[in-house]
C-alpha cells in the first residue's frame, strides 16, 4: 500500500526515507498543511494522486478523484476559499486543461498549489518520458495579464522542500504556485530528510483584522496583498471572475478599475520578486563558461562543471530554482563579465529565451534535448569545451 | 423609494441594485423565490454560500448579501464540490443556467449528481444563451428560431430532469416561474435535505429567446407557462415533456441514499492517526 | 383583519406588467407617470379588492412591489 513507506503514524513523520520525489512532493504538501487534493490521473503525476488517497485520510484531510482536470483545479479553488490548504497535480495535457482555472485563480487571488510532472509534448506526446516543455506556459498559459509562482526541484531532497515553499508562497502572495518538475526528478527514488515539525517553517493567509460590516475583500495592505476571509466565518463577501473593485464588486465597465487590479495582480509578485526568487550559485565568481540549467538537467550540468574545471576550464552553474517571477537580476549579475552562456532544457527553447533577454552582453547558446534521456554531463562537458574554444 | 425598503432587502446587496436583467425576466422572479425561501427558513446567513456560473442568471451571486463565488463558465459545480467537501457544514448552492450546468458543465453536473453529493442546484432553464444575445443551447426545442440557428433548431434538446434523475440526483423538480408558491416550497425543500438536489426553473427570457420566437414579452411567455403546464408530481421523468402545448412540471425524485461527504467523512474517521 | 397596503417602489419597476396582469382582483393599472427607468409604473386603483395573496410580490422581478397588513386601530 503506498501510504506506507515505513513511516510512524504521524502528520509529519521525521526521519531519512527513500522515496519517489512524487512521494516527496505528498509529504512536504501535508507537512505544509495541504488538506485537501483534488485530481485527476495522468502518467506520469498519477502517483501524486494515489499518495494522496493512502496519506490524506489518515490525517484528516480530504481525497477526491475528480472527472476531468479541470473540475479538479476547480474544487482546489473552492476548497481554498472554503478554508483549506489545496493542491492539485497534473501532467502537460492536464495542465493545458487547468489553464482557464489558473486564471480564475490567480483573478480571485486563491492560494492554491499545481504540480507538473512534465513530459514529452506537445498534445499526448511521450506520456512516459519526461520533458521540461511546459514552463513558458506556466507563466503565459492562461489568457490576460497575472502574475504567478513557479518553482523548479532538482532532487527529492527538493520535491518535498519546494513543496512546503510553493505552499508558503501561495499562501503568503494569494497566487496560483506551480511546481514544474520534470518527469524524472519527480519519479526517481532519492534520500529525503524530513525534519520534525516544530523545524518547518509554514506560512498561512492573512486574516481580516476587522469586522465583516468593515471587510473590503480585495482591499490589499502594503504589500499589496489583501487579507482572506473564508467562507462560512460570517464574512458574506463575493467573489467574481470579473474584473472588481476592492469590494469584490463586478466592474466590467470600468477601466480604471481594471488597470488598478491587473497592475496589483502582477506587482504584488513583480514587485516583491526579490522576497521570492531562489537561485543556487556555484563556482560562479571567476567562471567564463555559465551554464544555466533547472531540474534534473542541473544536476547533470553540476557534474559538468566540475569536470570541465578539472580540465582547466572556468565554468560555473546557476541553477534556478524559481523560473517565475524570472530571476532576471540574478542572471544579468551571474553572467557578467563570462564568456558565454549555455542553456541546456529539455525542450525546444524556452527559459533560454528569457536567459537572452536578461543577458545583454555576452553570446547565449541553446542546447536543446528531447526524448527519453536528460543531458548527460558528457554532452553538457563537451558544450563547454566546445564554447571555450571559440 | 429605494429597495432597502423592501422587506426582503436584507438578503440583498442593495448598493448593487436594481439588477442589470431585462424587464420581466425571469432571473428576477428566482431572485425573489429565493430569498423568500431563505426568508421564511430562517437560514443562518453565515453558513450558506452560493456559486454561480456564467450566463444572466450568473449575477444572481453578486446581488445575494450572502458568500458567493461567481465562477468560469461550466464550472460552479466543480467549485461547489470543493467548497463542500472542505467544509460540509455550509449549505452550498449552485445557480446557473442551462447552457453553464448542461453544455459547458454538463460533465461537472452528471458526476456531482452520480456521487450525490449535497450540493442544490437550481438551474434558470430559459432555453438559450441570453447575456450573449440569444444562441441556441442543449435545451433549445426544436425548430426554434435563434441567433446559431437562424433556419431552426435541428438539434434534440435534453430533458433535464431525466438527465438529473438518470444521472443519481436524489431531489429533481421542474417548476415554471409562473409557479412561484410551488417554486419556493421546492426551494426549501431542497435547502431542508441532504444529497444532490436539481430544480430546473423553466425561466422567460423575453428580450432573447421570446423575441426570435414569437412571444415577445414576459407576459406572452408566462401566458406559454401557465396555459401549458400539468403538474405531474411523482410522474416519469423520461416523459417530462416540455412543448409549446404541455410543460410537464412538479416534483419527480424524493429519495434517500447516503451522500458522498458523508461516505467520505466516514472513511477519514476510520482512517484518521488517532493521536494519544 | 387588516387592510392591504399596496407598496410599489416605483424607481425600480421595469414595466413588465406581470403585476397587473395576474392580480386576481384587477388592484393596479398602468400609471401615467414615468419613472428613471423610462417606463410606466403599475397605480392602486382597486385597494379595497386588494386579498393579500401577495401574487403580485411573487411575482414581481424587480422586487418593485409588496404588501403590507395594515392593522386597524379600533
Amino acid at each position: 500500500m503506498r501510504g506506507d513507506l515505513g513511516m510512524k503514524d504521524e502528520t509529519i513523520s521525521a526521519g531519512i526515507y527513500f522515496m519517489s520525489g512524487n512521494m516527496a512532493c505528498v509529504e512536504g504538501a501535508i507537512a505544509a498543511g495541504c488538506r485537501f487534493f483534488a485530481g485527476y490521473p495522468i502518467s506520469p503525476a498519477t502517483e501524486i494522486a494515489e499518495h494522496m488517497a493512502a496519506r490524506l485520510p489518515k490525517v484528516g484531510g480530504v481525497f477526491i478523484q475528480m472527472e476531468d482536470e479541470i473540475a479538479a483545479l476547480s474544487a482546489i479553488i473552492g476548497a481554498s476559499y472554503a478554508g483549506l490548504k489545496a493542491m492539485t497535480a497534473t501532467s502537460g495535457p492536464g495542465f493545458s486543461l487547468m489553464q482557464e482555472s489558473i486564471g480564475l485563480a490567480a483573478m480571485t487571488e486563491t492560494p492554491c498549489v499545481i504540480v507538473d510532472v512534465m513530459r514529452g509534448g506537445p498534445s499526448t506526446g511521450q506520456p512516459t518520458f519526461p520533458g521540461q516543455q511546459d514552463v513558458m506556459q506556466a507563466k503565459w498559459g492562461s489568457h490576460g495579464d497575472y502574475e504567478i509562482i513557479a518553482l523548479a526541484p532538482s532532487s527529492v531532497q527538493e520535491m518535498f522542500d519546494l513543496t512546503i515553499e510553493a505552499f508558503n508562497l501561495a499562501e503568503t502572495y494569494r497566487v496560483p504556485a506551480l511546481l514544474m518538475v520534470d518527469g524524472i526528478t519527480a519519479r526517481m527514488w532519492e534520500r529525503v530528510v524530513i525534519p520534525p515539525a516544530e523545524e518547518i517553517k509554514v506560512n498561512s493567509r492573512k486574516k481580516p483584522r476587522v469586522p465583516p460590516d468593515k471587510y473590503m475583500p480585495f482591499l490589499p495592505d502594503e504589500d499589496m496583498v489583501p487579507p482572506m476571509a473564508c467562507f462560512g466565518e460570517g464574512y458574506r463577501f463575493h467573489v467574481t471572475g470579473l474584473t472588481h473593485d476592492e469590494l469584490g464588486y463586478p466592474r466590467a465597465e470600468d477601466s480604471a478599475v481594471q488597470m488598478r487590479l491587473v497592475k496589483r495582480l502582477c506587482d504584488k509578485i513583480r514587485r516583491n520578486a526579490e522576497k521570492i526568487v531562489r537561485v543556487d550559485e556555484v563556482m560562479l565568481e571567476d567562471a567564463e563558461i555559465i551554464i544555466v540549467a533547472y531540474g534534473i538537467v542541473a544536476r547533470a550540468a553540476l557534474n559538468a562543471i566540475k569536470r570541465a574545471r578539472e580540465l582547466g576550464i572556468k565554468a560555473g552553474l546557476l541553477r534556478l530554482i524559481t523560473l517565475w517571477p524570472f530571476p532576471e537580476k540574478n542572471v544579468a549579475k551571474a553572467t557578467e563579465g563570462s564568456k558565454a552562456v549555455i542553456v541546456p532544457e529539455m525542450n525546444y527553447g524556452q527559459i533560454v529565451r528569457e536567459v537572452e533577454r536578461a543577458v545583454k552582453t555576452v553570446p547565449v547558446y541553446h542546447f536543446p534535448k528531447l526524448g527519453e534521456e536528460p543531458h548527460m554531463p558528457k554532452e553538457i562537458l563537451e558544450a563547454i569545451v566546445r564554447c571555450g574554444s571559440l | 423609494m429605494s429597495i432597502a425598503e423592501h422587506p426582503l432587502s436584507k438578503y440583498l446587496r442593495t448598493e448593487l441594485m436594481p439588477h442589470i436583467w431585462c424587464s420581466g425576466c425571469g432571473n428576477g422572479i428566482i431572485l425573489n423565490a429565493f430569498i423568500r425561501a431563505l426568508d421564511d427558513l430562517q437560514i443562518d446567513l453565515n453558513k450558506i454560500v452560493v456559486v454561480s456560473g456564467i450566463g444572466c442568471i450568473g449575477r444572481i451571486a453578486g446581488y445575494l448579501k450572502l458568500d458567493s463565488f461567481h465562477t468560469t463558465h461550466g464550472r460552479p459545480i466543480a467549485v461547489a464540490t470543493g467548497i463542500k467537501l472542505a467544509n460540509p457544514q455550509l449549505e452550498v448552492v449552485v445557480i446557473s443556467g442551462d447552457g453553464d450546468l448542461f453544455a459547458i458543465g454538463g460533465n461537472h453536473f452528471i458526476h456531482a449528481a452520480r456521487r450525490n453529493i449535497s450540493i442544490k442546484v437550481i438551474c434558470a432553464n430559459n432555453f438559450n444563451y441570453g447575456m450573449t444575445g440569444g444562441q441556441s443551447g442543449p435545451t433549445t426545442p426544436p425548430k426554434a428560431v435563434t441567433t446559431t440557428t437562424p433556419y431552426g433548431n435541428i438539434e434534440y434538446p435534453f430533458n433535464l430532469v431525466h438527465l438529473a434523475s438518470a444521472a443519481g440526483a436524489t431531489y429533481v423538480a421542474r417548476w415554471t416561474t409562473f409557479h412561484v408558491g410551488r417554486l419556493i416550497a421546492s426551494i426549501k425543500k431542497m435547502l431542508l435535505r441532504r444529497g444532490f438536489s436539481f430544480i430546473e426553473v423553466v425561466s422567460q427570457c423575453p428580450e432573447m429567446y421570446g423575441r426570435y420566437n414569437k412571444m415577445r414579452s414576459a407576459l406572452e411567455m408566462m401566458e406559454w407557462f401557465k396555459r401549458a403546464s400539468v403538474v405531474a408530481d411523482f410522474s416519469d421523468p423520461a416523459r417530462a415533456e416540455i412543448t409549446s402545448d404541455r410543460i410537464v412540471v412538479g416534483e419527480f425524485v424524493d429519495a434517500e441514499k447516503p451522500t458522498y461527504e458523508e461516505l467520505l467523512y466516514a472513511n477519514i474517521a476510520q482512517t484518521t492517526i488517532k493521536r494519544t | 383583519m387588516g387592510r392591504a397596503e399596496v407598496c410599489i417602489l416605483k424607481d425600480l419597476c421595469k414595466g413588465c406588467g406581470l403585476c397587473i396582469h395576474y392580480c386576481p382582483r384587477n388592484v393596479l393599472e398602468w400609471s401615467d407617470e414615468i419613472n428613471v427607468m423610462g417606463v410606466h409604473p403599475p397605480k392602486v386603483v382597486n385597494k379595497k379588492e386588494c386579498t393579500l395573496c401577495n401574487f403580485c410580490s411573487l411575482i414581481c422581478p424587480d422586487l418593485a412591489i409588496f404588501i403590507k397588513e395594515k392593522l386597524d386601530a379600533r
